[in-house]
This record gives structure tokens, sequence and C-alpha cells, in this order.
């Protein structure tokens, strides 16, 4: 059943980038029409998708569809461009075209009459294909190519907004963050290359499967975890992320919360061969992902800008899939990846419609009682914050508790133990933006109002897909995610009926804890504030993570760049002057050997046949000698 | 052997003849469709042409060669003759009632470089040598008003002529020696002495003069910069390259390197070509001239793939002669709207380009990337394989004297950049290049990119093409 989709699938990569050459090089004089063509081309790219995954859901496809072209040969190093069509790229391929259309859709709304229209659907365009070239890549080297146009991608739209300086400034910090980890993801595939002669992932998990030398294959695999690190923002690269919010709130959906800060996610689940092949790097890996996600959501209690709380929420339900996947529940990782995507660009979504409604307003504490003027925004708003509660039937509910039923039933007691405390504080910092801004008892915003039916639509749809898709990897369709996203000698675990239910009553235990704070005021969470003020002040700054960093790159990297000023002004600079003034000098020189003069000209081409023939003659006798 | 085989020939001949006819036939006003019909007839070449891409068949006992090799070349030559009458454009309004002729040398000349990169014979090599180079001597002198380009013409005929010379007195030692003017006979024949060295050596000078090698290069930045600019980048791109496909040749097959280490000799040549060229291109002001040495230099390149003799260096010899025309035919493309616009040749000309007509710069820009060999462009490919040979070769000091010169060459390449986009210009008026200009400069930026994004399918084509010599 439409296995022809599969011929077709390139189309889903090309389509986007089309899209984007047709406006940067021609349509940008028309910005409606530029949006127009920016969501067919995406709208087209989730036709193509759905039909993929339905062959490959439904038709029962067996085999992974691999096709692949030589792009670039030299002795050592090949290079191909190809796709690679399985569960695992069906499912991401889902995931990121409905939410990128739903987003663009959105967007029409959102950005209406910014002067930058145009070329804001160019980047969405842009990032949409280098995400989807990203997930079909069928070799790292691909990979890698799209990965940094990601990154680009999601550099351009973070400092959409130039002309403010903290957008600027975020956007470089976005893009320098970043490139600590993709230095280290390029060292680790240039040595997968060097050890293994290919990228490709097919041939590498053969040839992974072999390969004895524990310690070399650590170090691979620490230098490829860099690039996840940087891209999902995990500890300690994750500073930049809560800075992207300085781009438009769409972007934050889909890029900063649903799609790209998951690649690094899903790079873990496609190289898992790799990963999986040493405990120690998992043993890494589960403690990163599960330290990120406490001291995020930690930060997350206390922070006031709407924004912020979902990007530090974003971070800590990454360390959560990042987490997961060190314990060696790829499968439950990636399946929160899907409802992450989902019921995250929902809240992003409604948060912008928020933002959008009271004239670009973000701290919680001059919203209120929003729930009578914006009931469609609030009540999407609520069901997306159920589903990342974790709240049952909703899709958060079945994917968090894959995870925290695999460290359970996995021996990593400590990590279940961290992910229920996540969980409660989650569902606490959730609940607490919620009654402050949407119910409470402030005397709410005048002027606000419920957003046109192009941005309430999409919400409504997410609402829908975060309500529902937690299913697919529910008991109740009979775990059918795992079947289609796994990977050899995967467990799984039976449901637990003491971790569905410890799960769930952390969860209504942090939203009644909030509710009895926010709502009823039962407790003065001013008081609470001066009481714990030492800690508060540590978490609202972060843990001083930035100031640490900018502290130190004052000290050394500063220090070491003025040394090297010194040293490129008064060496290099003479170096190249010098140099440079001697082959212009003898560009000067040797111009004045043309004279015009033909007779010259003449005589240098004879006296040069001489000059040869004597020297070669010569060089004869020398040798006969 | 059937006649199809020659059909490239045969057409090409046809052509100019007609395209003389109908000069003398048409009205004033027919002039017009000149040009167009020289551009679709060479389109129906360059397809039949590339019909006989496999082709290979040994013709008159050996004289004629029909393989890939020479039809790479053919495929070449026509490209750059379509991209020469496209560019020409609005610059041909200055020949008058003389344009019909024009296409007629043009198409001439194209036969005569066919005749010499398929030519299996010395003789046969020499004769397609001297039509091209004949017609190149009307060619070049084509302004009849301008004092420079008669001197250009007078100048080149001279030396054009003292290289011929040579070339013929280094064919009659060899012949001498071998008592065969049969390419593929020859190997046979060679015998280590004196008077072989000193023909073989003759006949290279005889190339050396076509392509440009220092120190006989003399003649080009004169010659370029006299000539009409469509002359003198068809002289730059399709002359170049035709000398080259028959030094090839004839250097691989006839002249076998165990008994004589020419590439040691060419190796020597070329770091002194890429020298001198790029050092003298740095402090050019004409944008002709800079051309003009720039191509010296390219040349110095090109002949480092000859030098590495193994399948990367002579791939990179058909790879690069391929991308050269794309983008050298780009800068010619845009130095001839600017000279059309400003009546200039001077880099100054430039000036302000980027606000004027963005489109040209952009392309303009492009093309110099890649001849400077800048990555993604095709000139890095290009420049790829060739020093990848030297260095497989054991010529590391070769390849590092190419990349040294290389980066210099960023240099000059930039200036003209610069000019475009930082120079200031108090006209700034908005240039409109003719639509045929306009898809010739499309086509050169399509090729360098394209080579230089996927240089798979050409680096395929020149793979098969020297599979003669493996």
């Amino acid at each position: 059943m439409f296995a022809w989709s599969l011929e077709l699938a390139w189309l889903i990569v090309l389509l986007p980038f089309a899209a984007f050459a047709l406006i940067g090089l021609f349509l940008h004089r028309w910005p409606r029409l530029s949006a127009y063509l920016s969501i067919l081309a995406i709208g087209l790219s989730f036709g193509l998708s759905v039909l993929v995954a339905a062959h490959v859901f439904l038709g029962g496809m067996q085999e992974t569809f691999e096709v692949s072209m030589r792009w670039l040969a030299m002795p050592g190093l090949n290079v191909d461009m190809g796709l690679l069509i399985d569960g695992l790229t069906a499912v991401m391929l889902i995931v990121v075209t409905s939410v990128a259309l739903l987003v663009q859709i959105y967007s029409w709304g959102y950005m209406h009459g910014d002067p930058g229209f145009s070329s804001y659907y160019a980047y969405q365009s842009v990032f949409a294909g280098a995400m989807l070239g990203l997930v079909l890549a069928n070799n790292f080297g691909q990979l890698f190519v799209f990965w940094e146009l990601v990154g680009l991608a999601s550099y351009l739209l973070i400092g959409f907004w130039f002309g403010r300086h903290s957008a600027k400034n975020a956007a470089v910090k976005a893009f320098i963050t970043n490139r600590v980890g993709d230095f280290g993801l390029l060292l680790g595939i240039l040595f997968l290359q060097i050890i293994f002669g290919t990228l490709n992932f097919s041939g590498l998990a053969a040839e992974v499967a072999g390969y004895t030398n524990t310690a070399i294959l650590i170090v691979v695999s620490i230098l490829l975890l860099a690039g996840p690190i940087g891209k999902s923002a995990q500890f300690p690269l994750h500073v930049w992320l809560p800075d992207a919010m300085e781009g438009p709130t769409p972007v934050s959906a889909l890029i900063h919360a649903a799609t790209m800060v998951a690649a690094g996610v899903y790079l873990i689940a496609r190289a898992f061969f790799i990963f999986s092949a040493t405990p120690e790097v998992m043993m890494l890996i589960a403690v990163i992902g599960g330290f990120t996600a406490l001291f995020a959501a930690t930060i997350a209690l206390v922070q006031n800008d709407i924004k912020r709380i979902l990007a530090y929420s974003t971070l800590s339900q990454l360390g959560y899939m990042v987490m997961a996947m060190g314990i060696g529940a790829m499968t439950a990782g990636m399946f929160h990846l899907m409802t992450h995507a989902f019921f995250k660009s929902l809240l992003f979504l409604a948060a912008g419609s928020v933002i959008h409604a009271i004239a670009g307003e973000q701290d919680i504490w001059k919203m209120g009682r929003l729930k009578d003027k914006m009931p469609i925004t609030t009540w999407t708003f609520v069901i997306g914050a159920l589903a990342l509660a974790g709240i049952p039937p909703l899709s958060g509910f079945w994917s968090k508790d894959e995870i925290l039923l695999g460290a359970f039933a996995g021996g990593y007691t400590g990590l279940y133990l961290l992910g229920t405390l996540v969980a409660f504080m989650t569902a606490f910092y959730m609940f607490r933006l919620i009654f402050v801004v949407f119910f409470g008892s402030g005397k709410g915003v005048e002027k606000a109002h419920e957003s046109p039916p192009v941005m309430t639509i999409p919400l409504i749809i997410l609402a829908v897909m975060a309500v529902i898709a937690g299913f697919v990897g529910s008991p109740l369709m009979d775990y059918a995610f795992a079947r289609f996203v796994t990977y050899p000698g995967a467990v799984h675990y039976e449901a637990s009926t003491m971790v569905i239910a410890i799960s769930s009553l952390v969860a209504i235990a942090g939203i009644g804890l909030a509710w009895a704070i926010y709502q009823k005021e039962w407790i003065n969470h001013l008081q609470m504030r001066e009481r714990f003020s030492g800690i508060y002040t540590l978490l609202y700054n972060k843990y001083y993570i930035d100031e640490l960093y900018h502290w130190l790159g004052q000290r050394f990297v500063y220090g070491t760049a003025k040394a090297l000023f010194w040293f490129d002004i008064y060496v290099v600079n003479g170096l190249v002057n010098g140099l440079a003034a001697l082959t212009g000098g003898a560009g000067k020189v040797l111009r004045y050997t043309e004279t015009g003069q033909v007779q010259t000209y003449a005589a240098y081409m004879l006296a040069g046949v001489i000059v040869i023939v004597g020297l070669v003659v010569l060089a004869g006798f020398a040798l006969l000698i | 052997m059937s006649w199809t085989l020659l059909s490239v020939e045969i057409a090409l001949a046809a052509l100019g003849s007609v395209l003389l006819m109908l000069g003398l036939l048409l009205p004033e006003k027919g002039r017009r469709v000149m040009q167009p019909v020289a551009v679709i007839a060479l389109l129906g070449i360059l397809i039949l042409g590339g019909g006989l891409y496999t082709a290979q068949y040994s013709l008159f006992n050996g004289n004629y060669q029909i393989d890939p090799f020479g039809s790479f070349f053919k495929l070449l030559f026509v490209a750059a003759g379509i991209l020469v009458i496209l560019s020409a454009g609005r610059y041909l309004e200055r020949f008058e009632e003389r344009v019909n002729e024009f296409y007629s040398f043009m198409i001439f000349a194209l036969l005569g470089m066919v005749v010499m990169a398929s030519a299996g014979e010395l003789i046969t090599l020499y004769i397609g040598l001297e039509l091209m180079t004949v017609s190149f001597y009307i060619l070049t002198a084509y302004l009849l008003q301008d004092k420079l380009s008669a001197e250009a013409g007078l100048k080149y005929l001279i030396l054009g002529a003292l290289s011929s010379a040579i070339l013929l007195f280094g064919i009659s030692l060899v012949y001498a020696v071998t008592g065969t003017t049969v390419i593929a006979d020859m190997a046979a024949q060679f015998s280590m002495q004196p008077v072989m060295i000193a023909g073989i050596i003759l006949i290279l000078t005889g190339f050396a003069f076509k392509i440009s090698l220092v120190p006989f290069h003399m003649w080009a930045p004169d010659i370029y910069q006299g000539a009409p600019i469509p002359v003198t980048a068809f002289l730059a791109v399709g002359s170049k390259a035709a000398a080259f496909a028959a030094m090839v040749r004839v250097f691989v097959i006839a002249f076998p390197v165990s008994t004589f280490d020419w590439p040691l000799l060419l190796a020597i040549l070329a770091a002194i070509t890429i020298v001198v060229g790029n050092l003298i291109a740095l402090v050019q002001t004409d944008i002709k001239r800079l051309l003009a040495y720039s191509s010296i230099a390219q040349a110095g390149y090109i002949i480092v793939g000859l030098v590495a003799y193994n399948t990367y260096g002579l791939k990179g010899v058909l790879f690069y002669a391929m991308l050269y025309v794309f983008s050298n035919m780009g800068a010619f493309a845009a130095a001839t709207i600017v000279e059309v616009e400003t009546g200039s040749t001077d880099i100054k000309a430039f000036n302000g380009l980027a606000r004027r007509s963005p489109m040209v710069a952009a392309i303009m820009t492009v093309c110099m990337l890649s001849l400077a060999g800048i990555p993604p462009t095709a000139g890095f490919v290009g420049k790829f394989y060739l020093f990848s040979g030297a260095i497989q070769a054991d010529y590391l000091w070769l390849a590092f004297v190419g990349l040294i010169m290389s980066m210099i060459s960023v240099y000059y390449y930039l200036k003209v950049a610069k000019a475009m986009y930082i120079g200031t210009n108090d006209d700034v008026s908005a240039i409109k290049p003719g639509k045929a200009v306009g898809a010739a400069l499309w086509v050169c930026l399509a090729g360098t990119l394209l080579f230089g994004l996927y240089p798979g399918p050409l680096s395929n084509l020149a793979q098969v093409a020297i599979q003669i010599f493996l």
C-alpha cells in the first residue's frame, strides 16, 4: 500500500527547499504569495509523509527502505546522499511536517503585518527542509550537513527581530553554544569514518557490532554525544535555549520545543547501536539527561516570563527523553519526543496567542483572569498542561509512564525517583502558570481578546493531538508504537500499576499544591519567597551558570584573545604585509618584461626553446656520465 | 565506416558556409536572425556530439580518431561557442555589416578546434590548428577602426606564424626519427637521441605557445587586450582547450615517459607559469589584461594534471577545462556588459556594479570565486582533482606551488568583487543586459555551481574520456 510514496520521499525534503529558493530569489516582494507557497510546500510534504507513514505502519513494511547515490568520492572517503525510511523516520516525518504545517498556518495570524513576513516564511521553509533532510539521512555525512542547516535556520529565526539587541545576542549565543557541541559531533563522525571506513548507518551498525576496542568506542560515543548535548540543550550546553525565546513565539514552538531540539534525541535513537554498545556511555547519557530534567525543572519553578517557564520545561522534558535513551528505553524516549512535540508546541502557540492578545507582554504577574476573554486559548493551554503533567489518559501520561516504567523495571531506582520528583515539579510549575495567567484573582487585562481563527484552529487541532497521540503507544492499542520504533534486543516491561498510580498521584498533588497557593492563596507565595530567599535567588538566576560562563569567557577567552591579538598585529601582520609587499613588488618588476615589442616576444620564445633544449641535453649528458 | 561518425565536423563545416552565404543573401535587417540561427544550430550539434559520445572508431588508417576523449572536447568547444555567441550580445553592433562573417569565422575556428581534438596524426592536427589560428588572426583584428585591435591582429599573426614554424620543425624532426606521423604508431619507433628530444621540445613549444605557458606567453596579454572581447573569450577558453586536447593526446600516447621524463620538464614550466602569471596579474588594472594573466596562471594549473599523468590528473585536466569554460565565460560575459555600457575595460568601470545590476555582479563574483578555487564552486573541485593527482604522482612541491599561488590569486579576483560591491560610481543608472547575455550568464552560473556541488556526472564523463589512455 502506498509503496509508490517511498519513491517520492525525496520530494518531502525538496519541496520546502524549493519554496525557500523561490521566495528568496523571486517572491520576497509579495508577502502573501510567499506565505501561501511556503504553506503549500509544507502541506504537500505533510501529505506525502502521511502516505509514507501509512505505508510503514499500516502496510506492514518489514524492511527498511534505503536509496542512496554517491555525492562525493575520493580515496578514503565516500559521502552519499540518500534516504532511509523506517519506523523511526516515519514517526519523525509525521511530527515535523504536521507541527511545521500548523505553525506556519498559525504564523499567518501571529506575524501579520511584520515587515519581514516573506523572509520569515523563507526561513521557516529552509528550516522545514533541513529538518526533514536530517531525519531522512541515511548516513552521518548527510546528517551533519542538515544538522548544521537547522542550526543556521534556528540562528536566523532567533535573531529574526534583529533590531532588538537581546534577540541579536541570543542568536549569537545559540550559534556559538551549538558550535561547541557540533565540533564534538564532527570529530566523532570523522573518527567513525577513519575507524570503520563508512558513514552509512546500516553499514556502521554491522561494523560496530563486531568491534571490540571498547576504549575507542567510548571516546567516539562521547564525541558524538556532544552534538545532541548542544542541539538538545542538555547540561552544560543548555544555556542557549532559554535565550532563544527571543525569537517569534511560533518559532519557539516549532524549532525550540517540538522539532529541532528533539534532533539530538533523534540522533541518539538513530545511532543507538553505537551508544548502546558501551554501558559506560549509556550511564553517562542517563545521568546527563536525568540531571538536566531535575535542574531545569527547579529553575522553572520560579521564573516569571511565560515563555521562559515553557523553555525550562522543554529543557526538563528533553532531559527526560535523553535519560530514557540512557537507560535503554529508546522506544519510550522517542514516544515521549512525539507526544511532547504535540503538547509543547500547543503550549507555546497558546502562550503566543496570549502574548499576541496583550501587546507583547510576557510577565505572568501582569496577566490574569484571561479565561473569560480568551476561552479557546485558555482551555487548549489547560489540555496541553494536563498532557505535560501526565494526567491520564492524555498523551503525556502514556509516554512519561513508559519512561518511568523503564527506569523502575530496569533497576534504575535513583533515576526513577528523580523522574517522579520532576513529574511533581512539572505539574506544579505548569499549574502555577495557569492559575496566575488564566484564572487567579487578579483584575485581568482590559484589552485582551481572543485570537483570530487562523491561530485558534491550529491550537484546537494540536489540543486534539495532545489528547489522543498517546494511545498509539498505550496498552489500549497493544503498544503499536513499540513495534515500529525499536532496536534489536529491546526489552519491553509489562505495565506496573504501582508506577502508574504513583506518577498520576504526584501529578495531581503538584496541581493541587499550585491550586492551593496561587488560586486559593492558602499559602502566601510572597512569604515563601522571603523565607527561602537564598534558594529562590539561586533558582531565579538559573544557578548563575550564565554568569559563570561569562566569567570564564572573560578570564580565559578574552585573555588568550588579547595575547593572540598582540601576536597578530605585530608578528603576523608584519610577516603578511612584508610578503604582500614582496609579491606585489615582484609583480611590478615582472610586468616590465611585457614591453609590447613583438621582436622582444619572439626573442623570449626562441631563447626559451634554446634554454630548454640546452638544459635537457646537459641533463642527459650528466645522466650518461 | 559510417559518415555519421563525422557528423559533428560535417555539420560545423556546413553551418559555417551557410552562415557566410546567409550574410550575402539576407537584407540588412536579416542580420538579426544570424545569432539565433547560429545558437540553435550549435545546440543541435551539441546534441549530435552528445549522441556520439561513447563511439570509438579509428578512421583513415588512424589519421582521425573518434573516441570519448575527442568527443568530450567537442562538447566543450561547442558549448564555449554557444556561450561566446550569446554573450557577445550588443557588442557585435560594432562590427556593423561584417557581423555575418564574424559568425562564420567563429564556426570555422570551432571546426579547427574539433579537428585538433580528434586528430590521430600530426599533419591532420596541424591543419586543424592552422584552421583555428588563421580564423583567429582575422577575428583578432576585427575592430578595423581600433588601433589596438589591428596591432593585436598583426602581433598574433607574426608570433603565431613563428610558433607554427617551431611546431612544424618539431614534427619534421620527430618524423625523421620515427618515420611516421601517426600518433599511435610513434611510441613503437621511439628511440632516445638528441634529435628526438629536440623534436619533442619543439612540439612542446608549439603547444605551449597556444596555451600560453611562460616563457611563450608574452603574446597573450597584448592580444587579449586588443582583440574584441568575445574573441578574447573564445581564445581564452576554446583555443586553449584545443591545444590541451592535442597536447594530452600526443604526449600521453606518442612519447613514453619511461624513456624521456617530459613530465618533469612540464612540471618546471607549469610552476614558472603559475608563479609568473599570478604575480603579474596582481598589478593589472585592466580587466582584459587581468583575465589574460589569470588565464596564463590557469593554464599552469591545468598542465599540473598532465604532469601528474595519472587518473586523477588527466581527469582533472578534462574537468578543469570544462569548468573553465563556464567560469571564464561568465567573467567575460560580465566584462562584455560593462564594456558595452561604459566603453571602458578598466577595473574601475566595475565600480558600483552591484547596485547597477545585482545579478551581473553576483554572477561575476561567483565566477571569480570559482577561478580562485573557493568551494562550493566548480573551481575548487577542479583544483582538488589536479593537485590530488600531482600529490599521488609525487609532485608534492608542484602542488604546494599551486596552492600558495592560488591563495595569492584570491587577491586579484576579489579586487574585482570589491570594485563591484564597495566601489562607488557617479553613474548609478541600472544596467539591463540583453536576454541573450542574460541567458549566457545564467548558464555560466549554473555550470559553475552545479559542477561544484554535484561533480559526479562531469567527473564520470571525464573518466570515460580518459579510458583511452589507461
